[in-house]
């Protein structure tokens, strides 16, 4: 048993060279012109990586300390890739790949042992397919981390309260309303609202794409919530698209006001807490 | 009631004018809630109030018992010709109300005790 496994370690480390040299001419005919440097430098490291690695821990247990390093390149590898927009099959492809080369050297070197040769083709096998697992599943966990905080970011950057008059508060919604960001945004809001005793507040929702049954529920209960604590609430940047969905879809908005445009919505607001405004000669 | 038990805890009740003042300090449970609708009650009818104004601002936890509890107060003030203002409600406890189904149709509210009383009075003197 460990007499065959050191050998696998030693055909790695005695034909790297003609290895990665048939490797490389291999990744050559499916990499494209401008990452073909990258890719080779990528093979090199990892050719070299995999004989130390072999050399200390023939196991092929990839968890252990030996294989840290091996562990520390694929991460890197599989993380860049992920960001450039490649796929998890491209990038355990690129690690498969590495048998075709490795299967040809010990198909010379146990050419008269059959039983040699099945034995360390599957000791080969299984090491090279854990490691171009390990390489999915960083990939998967890139993607998720990065979907993650493009998430958090949407959630932070899409609710500013924004303080339009004294006494008045907008909130320029941007984006699908789901619970989720109802709740920030109802949160958000009533705090301001508490903060600052402002008595309106415009909910504009210009910004969001569709309102559904839901959303509209979403709304309704911004509003309720508002109306509780002693604000009132006007609903404006209405789409004439969305007034058409409002109605078919058989909503009803109650009493809450409604206004086509964030100004029209201010105008009546400031109304409301008894400002006017008047038009005076422009001055330049 | 008086074998032996303490004395029950009571809402105080302020008469102001025309109005009557509640100033909710302690936390709500069923019975408190319960007295405070007998006694107001009473009360608008000895003082013939034409308001009332209910600072919860220092209630921080409601369950929908004290939120339905607080609509019956406002309907039932109404039927005894007063206007009912909740003043000072805290976020969470809007959000809690708001998604427990209770909207408390019919009630004024207002951000503090302050505005909660210039709208009484504005209220009254567009009558």
């Amino acid at each position: 048993m460990v007499d065959h496994q050191s050998r696998l370690a030693a055909i790695l480390r005695d034909q790297e060279s003609r290895i990665l040299a048939e490797w490389t001419s291999l990744l050559a005919k499916t990499s494209r012109g401008a990452d073909r440097a990258e890719t080779e430098e990528q093979a090199r490291t990892f050719a070299r990586l995999l004989a130390q690695a072999m050399a200390q821990d023939a196991t092929g247990e990839i968890d252990g300390p030996a294989w840290a390093k091996m562990r520390d390149m694929l991460t890197g590898l599989s993380a860049a890739r992920a960001r450039q927009g490649s796929t998890p099959s491209e990038t355990a492809t690129f690690i498969f790949s590495f048998k075709e080369p490795l299967f040809a050297r010990l198909r010379e070197e146990y050419r008269s042992d059959g039983e040699g040769l099945g034995r360390e083709s599957w000791t080969a096998t299984r090491l090279l397919d854990k490691l171009g697992l390990f390489t999915t599943e960083v990939y998967q966990r890139t993607r998720e981390d990065m979907i993650e905080r493009q998430r958090r970011d949407l959630l932070e950057l899409s609710t500013p309260v924004v303080a339009l008059w004294e006494g008045v508060l907008a909130v320029p919604l941007i984006g699908t309303l789901d619970s989720d960001r109802t709740q920030v945004v109802m949160e958000s809001l009533l705090q301001r609202i508490v903060d600052s005793g402002a008595s309106i507040a415009i909910i504009d929702i210009t910004g969001v794409p569709t309102v559904d049954t839901l959303v509209a529920q979403h709304l309704l209960k911004t509003v309720a919530a508002a109306r509780l604590m002693g604000a009132e609430c006007i609903i404006s940047g209405i789409r004439p698209q969305i007034a058409q969905t409002i109605v078919h879809l058989g909503v009803d908005l109650g009493s809450v006001a409604t206004k086509a445009t964030l100004a029209d919505a201010l105008i009546l607001a400031l109304g409301r807490i008894g400002a006017t405004v008047t038009r005076s000669a422009p001055r330049a | 009631m008086r074998d032996g038990k303490p004395p029950a805890e009571r809402i105080p009740i302020l008469k102001m004018g025309e109005f009557l003042l509640v100033t909710i300090q302690v936390e709500m449970h069923d019975r408190l809630v319960m007295g405070l609708q007998d006694e107001l009650t009473q009360q608008i009818v000895q003082h013939r109030a034409r308001g009332v104004l209910i600072d919860i601002s220092a209630l921080e936890i409601v369950d929908s018992f004290i939120g339905r509890a607080l609509g019956n107060i406002a309907k039932m003030a109404r039927v005894l010709d007063a206007e009912t203002v909740v003043v000072g409600m805290q976020p969470a406890v809007a959000i809690t109300l708001v998604e427990l189904g209770l909207n408390l149709e019919g009630v004024r509210t207002a951000l503090n005790a302050e505005k909660g009383m210039a709208l009484m009075r504005r209220g009254f003197d567009a009558r």
